[in-house]
Order: C-alpha cells, then structure tokens, then sequence
C-alpha cells in the first residue's frame, strides 16, 4: 500500500473474493506472456517518503538561477511580471485545481462562467468578438491559426514576418509540412515587416505586434496589404502592451492569437501557460477548442456551457477543427484574474509605466559606448540593441556581476550577430536599469580591452 | 425587500468606475510626454473595458464561483479514460519554490543544470516505463503528444522516400485520433471491432498495405479491455511496414506490468495529467511526452534534453545536461521553449515518491479497484439493466450499455448521470466508445478506497430502483446543484460567449 492507495490486505482478500478470482495476478489473464514484464521497472528507485522528495526538488531548484536571483532582463516571449498573491490563493482552491474539463455543466458553472469572463477579457484586450477558452501556448497558437487559414483560406503558401518569434516560425513549419503548405518570410526593414508582392495564392499573412525586436508594427497597413492579396490576416500579440496600442480588431486583422504568461502566471522555465486565441464572427465555426457560452436551465436560471461543440473533436472526429482536448483553463483562470486586478485604468498605468521605463532605458544604454540601436521604432516593454562586442561574452561578464542583459539574438537572427534584446517589466527600476548600464559598460570595454590585447599578441 | 445575492453577476457585472485593486509601483524615471513615444495613430481610443473592482471583492468572486464546481478533492471522479487520480499536494509546494517557478525558459543551459537534469531524469524514467529508450517531454496535451506521433511517422516515411496517406485507427478511438491524422496530412481509415471488443483481425488484415502509414492504438482500448491480439496486431502493420502508434490515455492500467515498447510499438504519448497526477485545472493545464524507438529518435522536436559525459568538452567533472538543437532530421518545434516543465516537476515527484514498486502496486489497484466495483454493480443487479459491454475481466476500467435501462426503465444513460450528480458523485464518461449503445464508461482509479466504490454501487442501484417506481425523478434531474439542466441547443444557436458591455 502507497501512500495515495488505500486497499488494506483485508481490503484486498473481500474484493478479490467478490470479483472471483483468486489473485490480483489473476485480473491480468488478458495480457499475452510475450508481452508481460519479467522484472521491476529498473532506474526509479523503490519510493521516497514526503520530506525526501521535497529535499530532492529544493535541491534541484536550487542549482537553477532563477529571476529571483539575479537581475534579469531576458524576455524574448515570456516576462518576469509580478503575479499577486490573490492569483495563488484563487487558483490552488481545489475546487479550480482538481475538476476536469465541464463535462457536466451543473456541477461546473465555476469553471465556465470564469472562461465566459476570461473570453470576455480576451475580446475587450483584441477588439475581437469571440475568444475561445485558451489554447496551449504562443507558438503553437500560431500553428493553430495557421489550419484555421488552411481551411477558410484559399492559397498555398502562408507568409510568416521574419518579425514572429523564431519558436512561433519554427512551429507552423513543422505543421505546414504535413498540410503540403510553404512558408515564406517576409524581412525585417528598419525593424518592422516588409510585405512585398503577395502575389494571390497566399492562404495568411502572419506577423506579430509588437514583433520578436520590440518593434510595434503599423498593423493596419500591413492587414490592409494582406487583405488586398486575398489573404487572411493573423497577428501574434503581446498582450499587455494591447492596453495601449490600436487593437488588432481595429486593424482588420482576421485572428489574434498569443502567449498569455504575462497575465498573471509564473514562467515555469516556460510551461505551464496559455495561449489565447481570438477571431472575427465569421470564423466563429472554425476556431478550435472549448467555447463557453451563456444559457438558461429549465427554471430560467442563467448558467454557463461548453459550447459550438459540433466543432471539437469528440464529436466531429476526423472533420473536427482542431484535435485540441485538454488546453490550459487554470491558467487561462490565472490570466482573467490578474487583468480583474489590474482593471481597466490599472492596465493602462502598469503598460505606461513599462513603456517610461523601457525609454529610458533605451536612451540610457545606447549612451553606452560601443553599443547603438538595432532600429528605432517605437518599442513598448522590449527592444533590441547592436554591441560593439562578442554578445555572449559580455552577456557571461555582467553575469558576473548579478545581471542577466537579456537574450542575444545571434541564434536566431545571424544578420544580428550581436543583437541583445532587453526586456523592461514592472519589476526592473531605474535603479536596476542604471547598473545595467553601467555593467554593460564594464563589459563592453573589457570585451574591447581584451580583443585589443589579443590584437596586440598576434601583431 | 431585501435582494437576493446573485452569484451567477459576472465580474464585469460586480465592476464599478473608480474602484481597484492594483496600485502601480513608483513612476522612477523621468516621464516623457506619451505621444513622444507612441504616436496618437498607434494607440487605441479607449481602454479595454476590464473590471473595476477593489481586491476583496474580486477574491470573494471568485472563492464563490469555485463553490459552484465540483472537484476531484471533494468528491468521487470516477470519469472514463480520464483517470481522476489523487494529485498528491507535495507537488503544489514544490513546483511554487522560486528555483522552479521562476526560472526563464531563455536562461542559459549551463544557469539551468537542476530544470535541465530533472527533465533528463523525467525522459529516462519515462523511456523505462514505456519500455522505448527515447522521450521528448515538449508535447503540451496528449493531443499534442498525439500529433508529435503522426508527424514522427510522416517523417520516418519520409526520409524512406515513401509517401503513404492513410492512418488506421480502431472505431474505439477517442476522438482526438481521427482528428489528429486530418491534422498530420493523412486520410483515416477506422478499423472495426470484433464480438469480444478487440481489434478485428481480418479488417485489419483487409486495410493494412502498403498506403498505411501507422496504426493508432490504445491499449488497454477505450472499453477497458486488454488487446488479446496484440502480438498478431503488431505482425500485421509491421508487416506492411507501417508504424505502431501508443495512445496513452490508458497507461494507469500496466505500469510496471507491460511495456508498449516490448508490444512492438513504435511511438508512445504520456498523459502526465492522467497517470502522472498533474491536476486537470479544470481544462488543462497537462503534458503530452512521446517515447519512440530507435527508429524514429532521429526525427523528435527539437531542442532535446541531452546529458553530456565528462570529456564531452563541457571542462568539468560532472555531467553536464544541455539543448540539444543540432538535430538535423528533426520534425521542428511543436510549441515554444522546453515544454510544461511545471507538470514534468509534479510528475517526476510522483515517480520519485511512489518508485518501481509504488507504480506497479498503482495500476494493480486501479485494475483491482475496476473490477471490484463491476462486480459489486452486478452483486446489486445493476447487471441487468446495465450490462458490460463485453463480458470480460476488466482493466482500470469498464464501460456499460444503458441500452436495457433506457428500453426496460425509460431513462436514458444521460439521466442516470445526471441524477448521480444528486448524490454528490460526478458521472463516469458517457456516450463513449460510440460502438456501445448508451455508453457509460466507468473509471475509479487506485486511489479511491473501497468504502467509496461500494457507495457508488448502492446509487447506481438506488436510482435504477427509483426509476422503476418513477422515471421522471431521474428524467429531470439534477435536483440539487446550483443550476439544473441547461438548454444547450440555444446556447449553440445563438451563441453568447462574452458579456455584453
């Protein structure tokens, strides 16, 4: 007997004798000899009590550097946002944690009246009419987008901006090729999308706002080029800054689609979060997983279900829109609590804040020798630097000192070879941003000293 | 009067101007004016109508809207193919210490040597319970997980300069199979099931060649039942040089006790929210790993997790556990960064807690929790009227016909589930696998006592008795829950599915 079971020996006697048989061994007739393992599961140890596992994952999580300790400036997708107590102590309530998919509605209305709140929040943040309950994650939102394009679209071909996170590029590649469908870029100019000649066989044009160096794009413009070529328009958003910027409904983009991390939950070394996923009233029947939707019961009293089911996959199968089942829905609960408690005025204060302190920053690095702008469009909580130095150098350099500097863009982007990008959140001050600057400083010019030196040896 | 309190006002309808619960940190640099830095013609008019409520107000909405759930701690789960197993609350505190939490998925390997080998010793243990040696943890759902699988297979066809269209899956099949191979870019061809609710072997034989890329199957199936065949079954698609695909939406039954790997499967998915106690969340969040053979290893998503020896250039002593990108023949990325690692936390604790003994004495129970309750519902004469679609041993679980009871007792299977809900149990899994007439698939899982499966045997045969006296107690049910039936057909009519402002 485990800890978790609880089938006494007596327990065990009564109930093999009510089935009938003589032995537990006995319930697994049905398994072929072939196939059956002669020996224990080997590598998993024999179990630990409470106090050993939790010595074991402290100990683990302890060899990680975490955002708590050390200053850091990475983003590049996910952000290091403050989550406040309420979030924790709303969502652990086992009666959010534990419950399955709402099944039956009656005994769910919680769950589906918090996703009907939570689509509503997601409708208000986009400009878009329906939201669904959540998707899985950023990237993969993207790919999801992508197949909705695939069937409601027309052409072959879906033009991705160089501007979309590479992880997002990378995941409707590796969808697009089972649908026999290319993906072509569309290059970065001066920090935003290009869009030249679409041609009329492209099936969406895909960018995202603000894109992967912190630039905000001129949606309308780019939505109006797409629609022009035939094209469906998605746009991946970061959700925070749309408290501020023109929304994508606004701007006739056709589905919105994002990572919520920001709003509320943890960054988890990247997942647990949620994707949200948003479109026109036209493409209401094509979106994939849960909808919530408000109803009556027999006694006219309001209530909350799962709802456009006929899209889902356990009823339309293979015809299904999606094969999405299990999404995110607690987080997608943490994402529509955190924007309750930010409010309407309160969002705009913390992305305006974000967008002062992201200024300054911007202006107080590039007064940094030796490091300039990578472009200079408008940014809101992010944009993207060019060093004079070997970036993942300096980047070891002012980890020395405490500061992570953000991510180096050289991976995905070789044309940036020593691009940094720099995430602003609400937790970083201006005194955080001023010894950035001044270690960034130190760096720099040890980087310089020693390519000097080195320069020096060889001549 | 005095006016009742509404607990079904959203939060939207609980808002009020100047209300509010975030206060902003200090504005500590200069403040530019704030066309300067967004021109008028990118920022919108006006600002999201979010809520506008103080925090007390906003924690107490929502404690209330979690009393108007029901959940897996309160209360007996017993939904097929779901496995409502218990989620150990060790794995809450763990998962919450900042080590963990907050971790960027962007920091640098060698700043993330604990996340990294936790996730390497989560694949390893995975690979071993799957009998397959390799594992990619990044799949979010078994959804997911599913699709990694079918792109796997495409990829292994591939890079065989063959190019097959058709995946066989069992009419049995959940219904994220079908909807998975529409996805993957194949055509699905459903193979039927025989008298005793295995995979037809002659249908199989009739559908296998050489256009079939794989073969999805999940095993025990959705009926609860062991494939007998299995062996044979794998002959037949090896045969025609298809791939074997493992759903794992039933690994609770063998753990420990059979391995996919050594059934001849090519590619396995884990639900770590099933077995592995990653709580559901009402809808996710879950995991959905993929183990392959040898075979396929060259084609998972990348990064991968990989451990480097000493003298692998990593200059230390000690392993060191990396992302692997260089990995050429790879189908790509199927979602961002490494995958949900707080469910691989919960999950690689419960494994640790429970070892290889602790395991398989898990699916002993859940196979011996099964078959005891469907032998108490016969010892209450549930039989009669709710009989085993096959009458077999059962696995972790079983599923029922409510053909008899709708004919004989004029309720149908959804009453008897929605009159469980007035007894404080949620109903099993209803309408699924579509081959069994009014389906009722029942799963306790091993973590339910046998006090409580009991109980579940006397409702069942308490509501059937009272429906013999008066079916339209059961017919309108529920009685007791916060709202009663709800009228789905107008909510799909005219769908409202966000608040009107």
């Amino acid at each position: 007997m485990s800890r978790y079971t609880s089938a006494t020996d007596d327990d065990r006697r009564e109930m093999l004798a009510a089935i009938g048989v003589g032995s537990v061994e006995e319930l697994f007739a049905d398994i072929p000899a072939g196939v059956r393992l002669d020996r224990p599961l080997s590598g998993l140890g024999e179990g630990l009590s409470e106090q050993e596992v939790f010595e074991e994952f402290r100990s683990l999580g302890e060899r990680n550097v975490s955002a708590e300790d050390e200053v850091s400036f990475l983003g590049a997708g996910m952000y290091d946002h403050y989550v406040p107590a309420l979030i924790d102590s709303i969502i652990t309530r086992s009666e959010f944690l534990t419950p399955y998919t709402p099944y039956q509605p009656e005994i769910s209305q919680g769950g589906l009246q918090a996703m009907f709140e939570y689509q509503t929040a997601i409708s208000e943040l986009t400009g878009l009419p329906v939201s669904n309950a959540s998707v899985y994650e950023g990237p993969s939102a993207v790919a999801a987008a992508g197949y909705v394009a695939k069937y409601s679209g027309k052409g072959q071909r879906f033009v991705i901006s160089r501007g979309v996170h590479p992880h997002s590029r990378e995941t409707l590649r590796t969808h697009a090729h089972a649908w026999g469908m290319e993906v072509v870029e569309a290059p970065l100019t001066g920090g935003v999308t290009e869009l030249a000649d679409l041609g009329d066989d492209v099936s969406a044009v895909i960018v995202q706002q603000p894109n992967f160096l912190g630039a905000v794009e001129d949606l309308a413009q780019l939505a109006q080029a797409a629609h022009d070529a035939g094209a469906l328009v998605i746009a991946a958003c970061d959700p925070l800054p749309l408290a501020l910027l023109k929304t994508p409904g606004e701007c006739g983009v056709d589905i919105v689609v994002g990572e919520g991390q920001s709003l509320g939950n943890r960054l988890d070394f990247g997942g647990p979060s949620f994707g949200f996923f948003a479109a026109t009233e036209a493409l209401m029947r094509r979106i994939p997983g849960r909808i919530a939707g408000e109803t009556k019961d027999v006694d006219g009293k309001r209530g909350f279900v799962l709802t456009l089911q006929t899209r889902e996959q356990h009823i339309r199968r293979e015809k299904a829109t999606s094969n999405i089942c299990t999404a995110q829905a607690l987080n997608a609960l943490a994402g529509v609590i955190y924007l309750s408690w930010l409010g309407r005025r309160g969002i705009v204060e913390l992305v305006e804040l974000m967008l002062q302190r992201t200024a300054y920053a911007r202006e107080r690095l590039t007064a940094v020798d030796g490091v300039s702008l990578l472009h200079d469009r408008p940014v809101v909580r992010e944009f993207a630097l060019e060093l004079d130095a070997p970036v993942q150098r300096v980047i070891a350099r002012c980890r020395e000192n405490g500061i992570n500097p953000g991510y180096a863009l050289g991976r995905d982007y070789p044309e940036h070879e020593n691009g940094l990008l720099v995430a602003i959140t609400e937790q970083r001050t201006k005194a955080d941003i001023d010894r950035l600057a001044s270690v960034l400083e130190s760096a720099i010019g040890a980087e310089g000293r020693a390519a000097g030196a080195g320069a020096g040896a060889r001549a | 009067m005095i006016r009742e309190a509404d607990d079904t006002l959203t939060i939207y309808e609980r808002s009020k101007p100047g209300r509010r619960a975030f206060v902003r940190p200090e504005l500590d640099v200069p403040e530019r004016p704030l066309d300067e830095l967004l021109a008028p013609e990118l920022r919108r008019e006006e600002p999201p109508r979010l809520p506008e409520v103080a925090e007390p107000e906003i924690v107490r909405h929502y404690n209330r809207l979690s009393k108007r759930n029901f959940d897996l701690d309160t209360g007996f789960y017993p939904l097929g193919s779901c496995t409502m197993k218990h989620n150990p609350k060790l794995h809450e505190r763990i998962a919450a210490l900042p080590g963990h939490a907050r971790m960027h998925p962007l920091q640098d390997p060698s700043q993330a040597q604990g996340a990294l080998e936790l996730m390497w010793r989560l694949q390893e243990a995975l690979g071993e319970i799957a009998g397959l040696p390799h594992v990619s943890l990044q799949p979010s759902a078994g959804s997911q997980g599913e699709l990694a699988g079918v792109l796997l297979t495409r990829a292994y066809h591939e890079d065989r300069g063959e190019h097959r269209t058709k995946v066989l899956t069992p009419d049995t099949a959940h219904g994220t199979n079908p909807a998975t191979v529409t996805m993957g870019g194949y055509e699905v061809v459903k193979v039927v099931s025989d008298a005793h609710g295995n995979v037809d072997l002659d249908d199989l034989r009739a559908k296998a060649d050489e256009d079939v890329a794989c073969l999805m199957l999940t095993n025990p199936s959705t009926l609860g039942l062991f494939e007998t065949g299995i062996e044979e079954i794998e002959r037949i698609v090896h045969g025609v040089g298809a791939t074997l695909y493992y759903d794992g939406a039933n690994l609770n039954a063998i753990m420990g006790i059979c391995r996919p790997g050594d059934m001849g499967f090519d590619i396995v998915h884990f639900n770590l929210h099933k077995s592995f106690t990653q709580p559901h969340g009402g809808g996710g969040p879950g995991a959905g790993p993929v183990a392959v053979s040898e075979r396929i290893e060259p084609f998972l998503p990348r990064p991968q997790v990989v451990r480097r020896e000493t003298g692998e250039g990593n200059g230390s002593r000690d392993p060191f556990y990396d992302l692997d990108h260089n990995r050429p023949k790879s189908i790509g990325r199927l979602r961002g960064f490494q995958g949900n690692y707080g469910v691989f936390v919960r999950s690689y604790a419960y494994i640790r807690s429970l070892g290889a003994p602790g395991l398989r004495e898990a699916s002993e129970t859940a196979v011996l929790n099964a078959n005891y309750l469907l032998a108490k519902l016969r010892e209450h004469g549930v039989a009669e009227r709710l009989p085993a679609a096959y009458d077999r041993l059962c696995m972790h679980e079983f599923v029922l016909s409510g053909e008899p009871m709708r004919r004989e007792l004029g309720i149908k299977t959804l009453d008897l589930a929605k009159r469980l809900l007035d007894h404080g149990v949620h109903p099993p899994t209803v309408y699924f696998p579509l081959i069994v007439e009014e389906a009722l698939m029942v799963e306790p899982t091993e973590t339910e006592t046998k006090e409580t499966l009991d109980r579940f045997a006397e409702v069942v045969a308490e509501i059937l008795r009272e429906a013999r006296d008066d079916p339209s107690v059961a017919q309108n049910a529920p009685h007791t829950t916060p709202v009663r039936r709800l009228d789905e057909a107008a909510a799909a009519r005219r769908p409202v599915v966000r608040q009107a402002m």
